[in-house]
């Protein structure tokens, strides 16, 4: 397998009054083409932000990339010039968000918001831009391919008309529009009713499977990653803290926060486990802490883990690791 | 669905009826407050005691308060206003006479406004904080701090008497013959008309009064819509577009912009309304035979009830137009339609 | 010395736009020249009529920086006189209107029910009718005048302060804390002093520093149309009224008081503008 999505040594930071945030603190992961992987990590990790870096999307101010690398089928994204960009956007690259009842605009039908995303990547392809009734037809097979009955009614409804599992599958049929191959999911599933997160999450891994997307999901929920990817990225504080395959990770989890946060996960099985949580909050990144970003919440944290940022290193094979203690 | 719209129709109808009716006890207290003798006014400054006391039978002023009231409001509903002592005309003609001239004046200037304004809305709000926005929120502050009297004069010096490309006051020359009425509306008219010789020149009376007028409404919509496209632009939808491939140019002017037209909507609604007010420093700058100028020279001569005739019409107008935008807002948001 | 973060942020976000430093600097120009007329005016006599027919109508020049007028009084000393007027009415119009405004929107607010829909009504009514029509209306009852012209704008202002005031009042009434304490039977007035002043503060301070400026404007309209303060009362709208006649070969007559009414409203709009980027939390963000 050969690497899609390379990120080396990424550094975000957000600059404002009070000065200013690393929200990622040297990024390195590695996407195979093909392959599922999930990010992890407490809300305010910095997990969305990195998502949204693949597709330019952070504003800037207060956003300011302070070093790193994101290589994209070898282009370095960070550097691409605007247009460049626009060209990848749903092409290359496409993205599906949290909150379907904010990320569909409340006074544009469906049919206006899905003509307008296809012709978009077509002007930004730089071909011919389709007409809006060959955009439509379009949009009405995108949506019959989300299971979504009678598109062309939805075509012609608002999104406050319709149902939140629907509107999701109504922006991942947009997502789907110019035939991606990377899709980046954040918190799909977050806003919707269990049941109907479910249904979502099939989708996605049926279309995953189907069109041989490679999939980034993003989310806070394990149980969420486990069941739609292959490897899990543990993320805390704008930093890696662990890298490893789903089932690996989930029965060892060698990185203290790892551990942290699948014990804090309550077990249908076995009720009469407590789930543990996390002792202490997430840190303030304007002023985090020194050493390992974790140290002060972490139960095995020595004068070490205060002073010196542990290397994100390959402790098993295929599993990384960010902690001075960790052991195989 | 249809239910909901029609209740909410006659609801917002009922509230405008029922606002007229205040707006008419609102000016009748004023007439009646007023420490000078409506009869002494209406029997004019030489009357001695029994003229006076003649007009005050007259005019029913001698009749309770409630009768007083009652007669007035009938005589409104005739469309009768008074009689103006300095005209001798009744009122309801003169405001017939007057009406059109400032409407035209209205809706040049609105036009300007809107045209100017909502796309220097969106460009400081594209371009925020950079130096166009910078500078168009100098401008637009302007728009409401400048006097307009004052901003008119200003004009007049430059392009009437110092460059000498316009006219500096009136509505056309005396030379002049104005088209035969249809509309009203003299541009208009001689458009229809096919005199084009008479719109360009009425076209040259009317532009700096309609830019003097058209000022502080530009930045009233300039302001509210940056504010409402900075607003929106930071919307989830507005990041979702942008991920989807949508172009920037669509995604500003039709996802954007739409969402940010509502607001618009309404302070365009609301200036409309206050615009008719501003016109009586612009009518009495640029001598713009208008209401605006009738109602300043007949409060000058303490001649009310043209004023009173003027202040209905104007709060009618009012009224009016914030009807027409609660009206719009349920078409233009889906989310309203359905009531 | 450390600054709070509040302050230290407030300072920030003035000194970093440069529309909200010069509203400072106008609004503190035109208070210092009401402050000390009288005393740095060029021509203290001309401030209360002495005649100088000789020199009527002199261009600007070194001896009268702005010129003079038809009977030879110093406009530049007529100005800044003008200034202390103005913004002493600007002021007054202002504090009554709020002094009326906001008690009844509270009271509006806090009480609800029949109170609340009579007071609305009542401020809707006056809502209906633009400004200034209003206020030429209300003039042309009880005759020109700068009193009557004041009397006028607080008439036609004191509606919008019972808006704000209900507005933040009702908002403040749902808040879970006050439920809390009226629970708790703390007493109305008592809600009133500690919870419902403080936070109708902000919108108060930003709403009553723009009301400064367009009651400057407002009384300059109505001075200008005849309605307001007469001739030769020292009232920069009056001012232009009478210039205007002496357009276009003595345009600075008309020019330079109307140059003055435009920096003083345009002083007090930028500061509010300014004081809202600081007080409002929904501006904070971006």
């Amino acid at each position: 397998m050969t690497a899609l999505l390379e990120i080396e040594e990424y550094r975000l930071a957000f600059d404002s009054f009070d000065g200013s945030a690393a929200v990622l603190d040297g990024i390195d992961l590695t996407i195979e083409a093909g392959s599922t992987l999930g990010i992890v990590g407490e809300s305010g990790c910095g997990k969305s932000v990195l998502a949204r870096s693949l597709l330019g999307l952070n504003p800037s101010p207060p956003a300011r990339v302070a070093s790193g690398q994101i290589r994209f089928e070898g282009r370095d994204l960070l550097t691409l010039r605007p247009a460049a960009m626009r060209a990848l956007r749903g092409r290359r690259i496409a993205m599906i968000f949290q909150d379907p009842a904010s990320y569909l605009n409340p006074v544009l039908s469906i049919a206006t918001q899905m003509e307008d995303a296809i012709r978009g990547q077509d002007a930004a392809a730089g071909g011919a831009v389709r007409a809006r009734r060959a955009a439509r037809a379009h949009a009405h097979s995108l949506l019959g391919s989300v299971g979504l009955p009678d598109p062309a009614r939805l075509l012609a409804s608002y999104p406050h008309q319709l149902s939140g599992g629907m509107r999701q599958r109504v922006l991942i049929a947009m997502a789907l529009a110019g035939d991606p191959t990377l899709l980046v999911a954040d918190e799909p599933t977050t806003a919707l009713d269990v049941t109907v997160q479910a249904q979502v999450l099939a989708l996605i891994a049926e279309l995953v499977r189907d069109r041989g997307l490679t999939l980034m999901l993003i989310s806070h929920d394990l149980g969420v990653i486990a069941a739609a990817c292959a490897r899990i990225v543990v993320m805390y504080a704008g930093t890696v803290v662990e890298d490893a395959p789903t089932r690996a990770l989930l029965e060892h989890p060698l990185h203290p926060y790892a551990q942290g946060l699948i014990a804090a996960v309550p077990d249908l099985d076995r009720p009469e486990i407590t789930p543990r949580g996390i002792p202490g909050s997430i840190p303030s990144l304007l002023s985090p802490p020194s050493g390992c970003r974790f140290h002060p919440r972490c139960d095995r944290a020595t004068a070490r883990c205060a002073a010196e940022k542990p290397l994100l290193r390959e402790l098993l094979p295929g599993r990384r690791v960010a902690c001075h203690h960790a052991t195989p | 669905m249809d239910r909901g719209l029609t209740l909410y129709l006659a609801r917002r109808i009922g509230l405008a009826g029922l606002m007229l009716f205040g707006l008419i006890c609102l000016t009748f207290v004023i007439s009646n407050v007023a420490p000078s003798d409506p009869a002494a006014l209406a029997a004019g400054p030489d009357a001695g005691r029994s003229q006076i006391e003649q007009a005050r039978r007259e005019y029913g002023l001698d009749k309770p308060l409630p009768e007083q009231f009652l007669r007035y409001v009938g005589d409104l509903a005739q469309g009768e206003f008074g009689r103006s002592i300095a005209t001798g005309r009744s009122v309801g003609t003169d405001l017939l006479r007057y009406l059109p001239a400032t409407l035209e004046l209205c809706i040049l200037a609105m036009l300007i406004g809107v045209l100017v304004g909502v796309p220097l809305g969106v460009l400081s709000a594209v371009l925020k904080d950079g130096p166009i926005d910078h500078v168009t929120r100098i401008f637009a502050v302007s728009g409401i701090a400048m006097p307009p009297f004052w901003f008119g004069l200003l004009l007049q010096l430059a392009f009437a008497t110092g460059l000498g490309w316009l006219p500096t006051s009136g509505r056309l020359s005396v030379m002049t013959l104005p088209p035969d009425p249809i509309t009203g509306l003299m541009l208009v008219d001689a458009v229809l008309r096919g005199q084009w010789d008479v719109f360009r020149e009425g076209l040259s009376y009317i532009i700096l009064p309609a830019i003097v007028l058209s000022f502080p409404c530009l930045a009233s919509i300039l302001r509210v819509n940056r504010g409402e496209m900075v607003e929106t632009l930071r919307a989830d939808y507005i990041t979702a577009a942008r991920a989807h491939g949508v172009t920037p140019w669509r995604m500003i002017c039709v996802h954007a912009l739409r969402n940010a037209m509502l607001p618009t909507l309404a302070i365009i609604g609301l200036r409309w309304g206050w615009m008719m007010s501003s016109t009586v420093l612009v009518e009495t700058v640029f001598d713009w035979p208008g209401i605006g100028l009738y109602a300043v020279s007949s409060a000058i001569a303490g001649d009310f009830k043209p004023v009173m005739g003027v202040t209905l019409i104007v709060g009618l107008n009012f009224m009016i137009a914030s009807l027409i935008v609660d009206l719009l807002y349920g078409v233009l948001d889906p989310r309203l339609r359905e009531g | 010395m450390i600054l709070p973060r509040r302050l230290r942020l407030a300072i920030f976000l003035l000194t970093r736009s440069f529309a909200s430093m010069l509203g400072i600097v106008l609004v503190t120009v035109i208070l210092g020249l009401a402050l000390l007329g009288p005393v740095i005016v060029p021509y203290p006599d001309h401030v209360a009529g002495g005649i100088d027919l000789a020199n009527k109508l002199q261009s600007p020049s070194a001896a009268h920086w702005f010129g003079t007028d038809e009977v030879g009084h110093d406009i530049l000393t007529r100005v800044i006189i003008g200034a202390r007027l103005s913004l002493l009415v600007g002021i007054g119009i202002t504090l009554a209107a709020a002094a009326i405004g906001v008690p009844l929107g509270i009271l509006a607010g806090l009480v609800g029910g029949p109170v609340r829909e009579a007071i609305m009504r009542l401020t809707d009514l006056f809502l209906s009718v633009p400004g200034l029509v209003l206020a030429i209306a209300l003039v042309a009852a009880l005759g020109p005048g700068i009193v009557n012209a004041m009397i006028a704008l607080i008439l036609v202002w004191w509606p919008g302060y019972v808006r704000l005031a209900d507005s933040k009042a009702l908002s403040i009434r749902a808040e879970p804390y006050i439920e809390a304490a009226r629970v708790a039977g703390a007493p109305t007035f008592r809600i009133l002093w500690r919870h419902v002043l403080p936070n109708s503060l902000s919108p108060l301070i930003v709403k009553m520093s723009m009301d400064v400026g367009q009651a400057i404007l407002a009384v300059a309209s109505l001075g200008f149309l005849g309605l307001g303060a007469k001739p030769p009362t020292p009232e920069w709208g009056a001012m232009i009224s009478i210039a205007r006649g002496y357009l276009p070969e003595w345009w600075w007559y008309a020019v330079y008081p109307g140059a003055f009414i435009y920096a003083a409203v345009l002083g007090f709009n930028l500061l509010g503008d300014g004081l809202r980027d600081i007080l409002d939390p929904r501006s904070h963000r971006g």
